[in-house]
């Protein structure tokens, strides 16, 4: 029940925004905005984000919202495309998780059937070892990639996610074969939590905001995180430690297949003026999300660039 | 802090007139969506999620504790009275509970049930408040290897759901170990006979096939051989427990609750593998007399047991998520993500950082168990009075219920689709006396083990002696071992005695 789903949302927002007038000339009577996983994720956590700044600065009046999750997003994909063809009132939240899904699925529709809006945040991932683990930097873990990746079994989210290309990107910079690596993967950030914490595996790859409680607790060691920059000044980047790798788990928006070039140049104007406002920026210091904002023919390029990638690695493991 | 000053300080918290109003609150939608299927308490708390903007959190928390414990609750309602489980963990409760309610005893089913819940969350409670950290220490220890052995013991309990034809039985539990492989494969995430159905990537649900096969199935099957037939009303029968009943219910409820719990608190452990292993012990430890009812009039073992098991698993969930912010359910996901737009980290260090907090919220759990079992006992009567509905009525209801349910899942016409052709498979399956339980086992059962098994053998770079050379993995496999073949060994040894 989306209709019903979205009205208590609404109206709990409506309670948070306590009918405050509109600031700013609206852009939108109404928006519709698909989520194409579950409630409660970090997809779902975009969307509802930008509900709140948008309507709080009363950019939109009113939002309309849809969750159908499953399978990196491609469950929700083609009936995103299918049903709002030409819409131009319709935004779509999906990430780097979905350009994975789409090759590892060979699903007919993909990322190119979407018009693409803006980019807006990202996270760095982070390789860690279980605090007991001999492995003490990262030097030691590549050198035991290098002898033997088979060997060194590592836990991480669903395969063919960004984890596991972030895997097939390290072997690749150290000379070996994405194919040889012993990727383990995991339904959802717990159980790989508790397969890092207890052991059973060597290391783990995932979202630093996933395994940042457990490092300052001191129960993993990080090693580096996989972002261009220091997310966090602690920690040395994987380009610091000379491997030509950045991989990083990036959220931003989409349009529907068909619309007219001015309609997605209004869908682009809104994001950069809820980009600038200072409500925006509060919000990704709460979230602890990464501004990457990026958007235009910028955002196009960066997205070709990230498929080729994910695609190079994906065919080298033998996924897509 | 220890845990009895912990307690008393959030003893203190929770019993402030505005908390309890939370907790009253949360139980009382928990229930409410328990007894729908489909809606869970992972989907409830979501939608929940926009009020942490606007009150405190503890009041937050112990509003979604309630919601949590809550659908504990009202999950066997349903599963009971319409053989329509709400959510998986209350699957294995239908198979007892269901034939009780056919044969005039609802009322009893439901009290056991909704005071083996009390009891259990009450041991799952002082678990939490007790052991947590202790239990979740040891459940880190358990890898993929000793999670796949947990299921081979868990295969072992299909025998007691097999019915007289082990082909027949068999035979539906590869059925079930089909449709859990419908979907994208975890290791891999390449699509498996998903049939180019994008709705299919992610798996059959296995509460739409529970609830496919055991309510439209059924209720297809009824429509088909009455035809025309005068439409009978079953007997509600007495609504409380004897004493008898009570006799036979604290063993199993205490049983329960105690192999739960540790489940729960496993971080790849669930409320399914616990209520099977409950139901399996309980038919075998049930006298003579009460083994006649199991699968024939309903046992009450079989319903205090298995529900037990599930509220206690349900309250160990809670231990990872406390101790080590380890979410291992979707419930706890969210609430996970609860924490953290109140700017409340959850880790190891959740118990130093948030003390109060944290003590409150378990207070609160005991509160709510209490509330729980309160507003529930007296509705016993008023549920079971459901059956005097005459039954083209009463069945046409449990048909718009299931289908209002199933549509809730993920609001997909696909499943609609598949209840019904599924439930139309539960319809012949009834019809040709194919039991339709080792079908859900089968269907839980497959995928998880599966995985477990691919996971362990990564670990281990394809060594397949991974599973003896652990010795916990090498001991519930000798478990498993003795409970397929003690019972015969047993048999034959005492034959050739006499």
């Amino acid at each position: 029940m989306p209709d019903r789903r979205s009205l208590l949302a609404a109206a709990s927002l409506l309670l948070a925004a306590g009918g405050r007038p509109a600031a700013a000339q609206a852009r939108f009577n109404s928006l519709y905005m698909f989520i194409p996983a579950g409630p409660g994720g970090g997809w779902d956590g975009l969307g509802r984000a930008i509900e709140q700044v948008a309507r709080q600065a009363g950019l939109v009046s009113t939002f309309q919202f849809e969750n159908v999750g499953g399978a990196g997003g491609t469950v929700g994909l083609p009936r995103f495309v299918g049903q709002r063809r030409g819409r131009p009132d319709s935004l779509m939240v999906a990430g780097s998780i979905m350009v994975g899904a789409t090759f590892t699925n060979r699903t007919p529709v993909g990322i190119k059937d979407l018009v693409p809006v803006a980019r807006l945040t990202e996270e760095a991932g982070v390789v860690v070892v279980p605090a007991q683990s001999e492995i003490q930097d990262l030097k030691g873990l590549l050198e035991a990639l290098k002898a033997n990746p088979g060997g060194v079994a590592i836990a991480g989210g669903s395969a063919g996610g960004t984890d596991h290309i972030t895997l097939g990107l390290i072997l690749k910079a150290l000379g070996r074969s994405a194919k040889e690596g012993s990727y383990v993967a995991f339904a959802g950030g717990g159980p790989a939590q508790a397969a890092i914490l207890g052991a059973q595996v060597k290391a783990g790859i995932s979202g630093l905001s996933e395994f940042a409680e457990q490092i300052k607790a001191g129960r993993m060691r990080a090693l580096a995180t996989t972002g261009a920059e220091r997310t966090d000044p602690a920690i040395p980047t994987l380009k610091e430690n000379g491997l030509d790798v950045v991989m990083t788990n990036w959220r931003g928006v989409f349009a529907a297949p068909g619309i007219r070039p001015d309609a997605r140049q209004k869908l682009v104007d809104f994001i950069t003026e809820l980009h600038a406002l200072p409500a925006w920026q509060e919000m990704l210091k709460t979230r602890d999300w990464a501004d990457a904002f990026l958007t235009g023919d910028a955002f196009t390029a960066f997205l070709a660039e990230d498929q080729a990638k994910t695609e190079a690695v994906l065919k080298e493991v033998g996924l897509a | 802090m220890d845990p009895i000053a912990g307690l008393s300080l959030g003893f203190a918290n929770a019993l402030s007139l505005g908390n309890l109003g939370w907790a009253l609150l949360g139980c009382f939608l928990g229930t409410a969506v328990g007894v729908l299927p489909g809606i869970g308490p992972a989907l409830t708390i979501a939608l929940l999620l926009p009020i942490t903007f606007q009150v405190e959190a503890t009041g937050a928390f112990i509003l979604f504790c309630g919601v949590f414990y809550g659908a504990m609750y009202g999950g066997s309602t349903t599963s009971i009275l319409l053989n329509t489980p709400g959510e998986s963990g209350s699957i294995i409760t239908a198979l007892e509970g269901a034939k009780m309610a056919r044969n005039g005893r609802a009322g009893p089913a439901l009290a056991t049930a909704a005071i083996g819940s009390f009891v259990a969350g009450t041991i799952g409670t002082l678990g939490i408040s007790f052991l947590g950290p202790i239990v979740v220490e040891l459940a880190l220890k358990l890898g993929p290897a000793e999670y796949f052995s947990l299921m081979v013991l868990c295969f072992v309990t299909v025998s007691a759901v097999l019915g007289g034809s082990p082909l027949r039985g068999l035979t539906s539990l590869f059925f079930g170990l089909l449709l859990g492989l419908v979907g994208i494969d975890l290791q891999t995430g390449q699509p498996r006979m998903t049939l180019g159905v994008p709705e299919l990537l992610d798996g059959v649900n296995v509460v739409l096939v529970a609830v496919a096969l055991f309510a439209v199935g059924e209720t297809l099957h009824l429509a088909w051989r009455h035809v025309g037939g005068a439409s009978e009303v079953r007997p509600v029968g007495r609504i409380m427990m004897s004493g008898r009943d009570w006799k036979r219910s604290i063993g199993p409820w205490i049983r329960g609750s105690l192999l739960g719990f540790p489940f729960g608190v496993m971080p790849a452990g669930g409320t399914e593998m616990p209520t099977m292993l409950s139901y399996y012990a309980e038919k075998k430890l049930a006298p003579p007399e009460a083994q006649q009812e199991f699968g024939t009039t309903g046992a009450i073992e079989g319903v205090a047991g298995p529900e037990a098991a599930n509220n206690a698993a349900a309250a160990g969930v809670l231990v990872p998520m406390l101790t080590l912010g380890l979410p291992t359910s979707a419930t706890a996901a969210i609430m996970l993500s609860a924490f953290q737009s109140y700017g409340i980290n959850p880790g190891p260090m959740l118990f130093e950082q948030q003390g109060a907090l944290v003590w409150t919220l378990i207070a609160s759990l005991y509160v709510a168990n209490v509330m729980l079992v309160v507003l529930n006992l007296p509705l016993v009567g008023l549920w079971a009075r459901i059956l005097k509905i005459p039954q083209p009525q009463l069945y046409a209801g449990i048909l718009v219920f299931a289908t209002i349910g199933t549509y809730g899942i993920s609001n997909s016409v696909t499943d609609l689709v598949l209840l019904y052709a599924i439930g139309l498979i539960g319809m012949f399956m009834r019809r040709f006396d194919f039991p339709t339980a080792p079908v859900v086992i089968g269907m839980i059962l497959g995928p998880m083990a599966e995985q477990a098994m691919r996971q362990a053998l990564t670990i281990s770079q394809g060594d397949w002696t991974t599973f003896v050379t652990r010795p916990v993995s090498l001991a519930i496999l000798l478990l498993a071992l003795a409970a397929l073949l003690g019972p015969r060994l047993y048999g034959t040894v005492r034959r050739v005695r006499d």
